[in-house]
Parts: C-alpha cells; structure tokens; sequence
C-alpha cells in the first residue's frame, strides 16, 4: 500500500522546535510520508504544502499559547484551495494556561479540525489515530 | 596564432571577442550596433571586419562559439501548481536558463489562459506541478489542455514523476516535448539544473533555425546559450573554480544593459547570524534575477517610475535636470551615448538607481517576530550580507571611470533594515566586457576560463575597511 502523506508544522510565530522533531522521526519511523514545514509557519505554508505534495492530513502544532488565533479559519482556507476533506489534528499546548479541556476541545472541534490534542499527548496516539482515520 | 572567436549577438550591440588559446589572452574585442530591424549577419560581418582590422597577423581560428539575446531573448511560459512553490520554482529555472519568463501561471489552466498561451509569443513551455508522488490531477489536466488547444510551442516536462507516463500519452505526437526531472522534487526543495541544461539543449536545437540566424550559423560552429545564461555560466565558473583551478568563492554579478537590470548571485545564502530561521522555497546556489522595468534606455522611463524623486533625489541633484525630459531622451533615442559631463553624471546616478533597486528585489529579507524572550528571526530569500565580491558588467560601469561608485548603491543601508543585501563587498569590474564570452569559453576549457577570468576581472574598489577610499 503506498505511504500516507502528512504535513506537519508549528504555527504562527511560534519558534518551539524540540515536538515537531520527534513528531517527524516517529510518524517517518512509523511509515507515513512526512512533509515536515518546520516552525514559525502560517497558515498558507500548511495548505499549499498540502497541495503539492497531495497530502492526506495536516499536523498543526501549537506550543506557545496563541494557537486559537493561529488557527482561526484554518478549515475554510483548505476548503478554498480546493482541498477537500483534508484531515485537520491540532496538538502542542493550543491556549494560553489551564483552561477547561473540554471547552477548548469543542472551540477547536467547532474550527472544523477533526482531532485535538490536550498538552502532552504521546506520539503513539497520534500514530493509531492517524492509522484509523486513514485506514492503514 | 591559434585562437577562439566568441561571440554575442545581443539585442544592442554584437560583440566579437578573439582569444590567444596559447598566450590565454584577450587578443581584441569589437562590437557593432544593431537593432532589431537589422540582419544579425550585418552586425556579425561589420563586428568581425572591425576585429581583424586590429589584429594584424595571420590567425588561426579553432573554434567559433556564440551566445544570443537577439530578439529579445529566449521566451518562457512558466506554468506550476501553487504560486509559491513549483510556479516559482519553474520561473527560477526559466530564468537560470537565461529566459524572459514573459508570464508564470498556476492552477488548473482554464480556455482563455491557453489562448493566451497559444498568441504569446513564447519559444517554450515549462510546464510543472506537484511534488515527486504529490499531486498529479494539476500538470495531467494542464497537459491535457496544452495537448486539446493544440499548442505548437515545445514543453518541457518538469514536474512531478508519477505523471510523466500519462503526460507523454497525452502528447503522443500532437505535442513535441522533454520529459526532464521535476523543479521541486519535494517540498521547498529545488532542482533548477536539469530543466535549465534541457532548456539550453533545446535552444540550441531551435533557436538558430530562426531569425535570420541560418545565415551565419554555418560559419560558426554553434550557438550555445541566451546571453544571460552565459554571463551566469562565467560567474558560477569563477565563483566555484574547477577541480585543478580554484575559484574566489561567493559572488553576485551586477549587470545593468539598455532593457534590464540582471543579477546573478552564486552562493548558498545562508543565514550570516545564528538563530535565524530559514523559511519559504530553497534558493538555488546559482541563481539569477532579471528586472524589466530597470535598463539604462529601453526601459528608462520605467526607471523614473520604479525610483520616484524620492530615490532619485538621493543619487542626484534633481534641481539641476527636468527629469522626466532626461529619461524620454534615453528611450526615445535608445542609442544615445552620453557625451558631456551632466548627461554621463545623469546616466551613473540611473545606474545606481537601477543597482539599487535591482539588488533589493534579489537580496532575502530577515523579518522580526517578537517573543517574551527578545526577538527572534525568519530569514526568506538569500542572506548576502557577508558576500565578499561584486563584479560590475554592462555598458554603462565597463566605461565609467569609477565604477565603483556606482556598485557601492547595491550595499546595504540602515533605510533599509530587512534587506540582507552585501555589507561591504569589494568591487571587481568586467573591464573588457568578456563575461558572456568567458560564460562560453568555459564550455570548452573550463581551466583556462577561470584562469582568464581571475586575469580580466579587476579590483576596482570597495571593503576598504576605512582606510583608504
Ligand atoms: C523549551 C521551551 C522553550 C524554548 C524553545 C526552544 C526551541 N526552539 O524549541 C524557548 C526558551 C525558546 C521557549 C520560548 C517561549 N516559550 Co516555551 N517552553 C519550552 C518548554 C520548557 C519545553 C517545550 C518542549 O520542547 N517540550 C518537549 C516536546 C517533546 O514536547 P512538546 O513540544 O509539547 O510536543 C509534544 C506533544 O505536545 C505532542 N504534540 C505537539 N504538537 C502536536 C500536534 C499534534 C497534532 C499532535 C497529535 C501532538 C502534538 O507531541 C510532541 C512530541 O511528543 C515548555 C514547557 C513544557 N515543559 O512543555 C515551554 C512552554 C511551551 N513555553 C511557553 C511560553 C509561554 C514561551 C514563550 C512565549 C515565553 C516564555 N515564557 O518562555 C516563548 C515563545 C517563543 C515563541 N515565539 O515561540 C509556555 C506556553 C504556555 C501556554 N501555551 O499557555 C510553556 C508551556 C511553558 C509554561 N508552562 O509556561 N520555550
């Protein structure tokens, strides 16, 4: 079966690198096709990524507390470039301080991304929930 | 005296420069002006007439190589997927080729862009998309519609590989096209070179069937390359060196003619400072920016447009000029040769506009994004800020008599504080106007260019470090 096409990045004007490493070598080692857009990236970078490269989800990480802002509208622009039903997870530590998972789970479900990630989420979740959405 | 004839037919002038093979020397040069009503061959003839005269002693002509704008260039239809990424990396290949990329267009094409297409002129087609195993349906329709519209312009192929055995279907015998590797085999990763040598390949095939050049084509033994991708050719030759000659390292190449501003930078252009992070589509080593509205006369009024009285006030007493009169006078007579004082000091003040301006649009920006913990930076384009040389070519610095000073409007300024432009280069000039001619030489001796190089481009200022100006 051909390698599924991820795009993985951090968002906005957020420099935290030391995720988006280990995120890379795990999803690589685990067999998926990564296309890793690195830090203090936007929103536009993720999508014309995605569509070049025909990929089947996008990774947004947020570390630094502004990840809400980052990704506002993030799911209408990918529909405008015509990428359709793309998968959208979202992960790091997406707001500011301890707010109540819940809320901040359905505030970025509402988004239009498909999953969301609470701070500290294992890579091997990540890996079995990509695998199930995808299919392999 | 055994020697190489090189030669450039340009869009101004063609030039004629005869090479000692043994002494590795400039023997003589020669240049006639034409135009584009005039028979290249007349330029040719008169060009060489003017050359022989100065020689005086029996020569023995090896090899005749040219080069040539004649025509206005070589003429590129550039087509990608996403504007910023395998569009702008198949116009970079377009231009590292030496092309006009006359436009660049992404996306599915739709029926009107491919009439455009169709009357626009072009000598070829890039036609990329898609990553290697990325996207496919983008470069397959746009095939399609370049196979339906019946479109009689060469296509090179360079896009993602998947598709190639589809695209080469789809084309059959309609279409004639190259299949060469993909612009942008992954992401923000480019590959200019093998689309570039295909390019040339195909020039050389075709572009001497045209224009008038059949007729001096059997005296030489081939038109290798488009001016530009000569002069690029040279620079990467001097830069890089060979395996038994070393090269100066990094450059940039400023060459202002009567049409364009061109700049040719080799070097990696990393970022000179640590912490800065890298971002956008990858720079290719050798690389070459080309600006329409900046030349000395047949774009001079766009010169005013781009510069306002606001740069131009900075390189010139403006008091003293009615500008506006001043730039029609370059583009109504584009063969005006400035004779007194005020107009050469006019001509160089246009220069340093067009130097300026042309380096900032080549040269990366660093951009500031703040944090609680200080600022940190996001570098896109080249950082050229510790580059050590700048060559000046072109008309208007090979005669001036301190071409440095017009160099010095391409170093960074605090006005300025994104540009990665040159801090405090030297500056070297193309004294005898060979660098298209070297460009070609290094086809054949690629030793004896770098070394004729290193003997014909001269110091001629800058990085004085303060003690001497
Ligand atoms: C190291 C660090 C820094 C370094 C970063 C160095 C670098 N270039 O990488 C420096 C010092 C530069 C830094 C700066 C800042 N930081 Co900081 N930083 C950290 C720290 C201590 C560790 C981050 C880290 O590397 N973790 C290790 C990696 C492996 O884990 P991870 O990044 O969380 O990623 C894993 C998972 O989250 C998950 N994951 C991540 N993304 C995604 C996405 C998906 C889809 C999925 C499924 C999973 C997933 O998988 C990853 C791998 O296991 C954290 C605190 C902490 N312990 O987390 C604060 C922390 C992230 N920083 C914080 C802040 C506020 C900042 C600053 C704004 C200022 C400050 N106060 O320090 C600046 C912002 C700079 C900027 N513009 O980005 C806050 C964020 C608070 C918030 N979100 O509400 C934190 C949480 C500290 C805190 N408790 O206050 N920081």
């Amino acid at each position: 079966m051909d390698k599924k096409t991820v795009v993985l990045g951090v968002i906005g004007s957020d420099c935290h690198a030391v995720g988006n490493k280990i995120l890379d070598h795990s999803l690589t080692a685990a067999g998926f096709n990564v296309v890793n857009i690195g830090v203090l990236s936007p929103q536009e970078d993720f999508i014309n990524a995605a569509i070049e490269t025909n990929a089947d989800a996008i990774l947004v990480s947020s570390l630094y507390g502004h990840g809400e802002i980052d990704c506002r509208g993030m799911r209408d622009n990918c529909e405008e470039a015509g990428l359709k039903d793309i998968l959208l997870y979202v992960g790091g530590n997406i707001v500011v301080g301890k707010q109540d998972w819940n809320e901040v789970h359905a505030r970025f479900k509402d988004m239009g991304f498909d999953r969301v990630y609470p701070p500290g989420t294992s890579v091997e979740t990540s890996i079995h929930d990509l695998r199930e959405d995808l299919g392999n | 005296m055994d020697c190489y004839l090189f030669i450039d037919f340009g869009s101004t002038y063609t030039k004629v420069t005869l090479v000692d093979i043994a002494k590795e020397e400039i023997v003589a040069t020669a240049k006639s002006y034409t135009t584009v009503e005039t028979d290249v061959t007349t330029g040719y003839n008169e060009a060489s007439r003017k050359l022989f005269s100065k020689v005086g002693q029996e020569v023995n002509i090896v090899k005749k190589l040219a080069c040539s704008s004649a025509a206005g260039g070589l003429k590129i239809v550039a087509i990608g997927l996403v504007p910023e990424l395998t569009a702008e990396a198949a116009k970079r290949a377009a231009i590292g080729a030496g092309a006009r990329v006359i436009k660049t267009y992404s996306h599915n094409l739709n029926s009107s862009e491919l009439v455009e297409i169709k009357i626009s002129n072009a000598d070829m087609i890039l036609l990329a998309g898609g990553t290697d195993g990325g996207n496919s349906d983008c470069i397959i329709h746009n095939a399609e519609m370049i196979a339906k519209h019946e479109i009689d312009i060469p296509v090179v192929v360079a896009g993602n590989k998947s598709c190639n055995d589809e695209i080469t279907n789809i084309f059959g015998d309609t279409v004639e096209f190259y299949i060469t590797e993909n612009v942008m085999p992954s992401l923000n990763n480019i590959n200019v070179v093998p689309a570039r040598e295909t390019i040339r390949n195909i020039f050389m095939k075709q572009i001497v069937h045209a224009r008038g050049m059949e007729n001096v084509e059997e005296s030489i033994s081939g038109i290798l390359m488009p001016t530009p991708a000569s002069v690029l050719k040279a620079a990467e030759t001097l830069s890089l060196g060979t395996k038994d000659e070393e090269g100066i390292g990094d450059l940039a190449i400023v060459d202002i003619g009567g049409a364009t501003t061109d700049i040719h930078s080799i070097g990696e252009g990393a970022p000179s400072k640590p912490g800065v992070f890298l971002r956008g589509l990858e720079e290719p080593v050798a690389k070459r920016t080309v600006e329409g509205d900046l030349g000395m006369r047949y774009s001079s009024t766009s010169v005013y447009e781009a510069a306002g009285n606001r740069m131009m006030k900075k390189y010139l007493n403006i008091d003293d000029y009615d500008l506006e009169e001043e730039f029609r006078k370059r583009n109504d007579n584009t063969s005006f040769l400035p004779e007194n004082e005020k107009d050469i000091f006019f001509d160089e003040a246009m220069a340093k506009v067009c130097a300026d301006i042309s380096m900032k649009r080549h040269a990366g920006i660093v951009e500031s994004v703040y944090s609680p913990l200080g600022t940190i930076h996001s570098q896109t384009g080249k950082d050229l800020m510790e580059l050590p040389y700048i060559i000046g070519t072109g008309g208007v610095l090979v005669n001036s008599k301190e071409p440095a000073n017009i160099l010095e409007a391409v170093t960074f300024t605090i006005d300025d504080p994104e540009s990665l432009k040159p801090r405090n280069p030297k500056f070297m000039i193309d004294k005898e106007y060979i660098l298209s001619a070297m460009g070609l030489l290094a086809m054949v001796d690629k030793n004896m260019a770098v070394r004729m190089l290193k003997k014909y481009i001269v110091m001629c200022g800058g990085n004085t470090n303060g003690f001497e100006k």
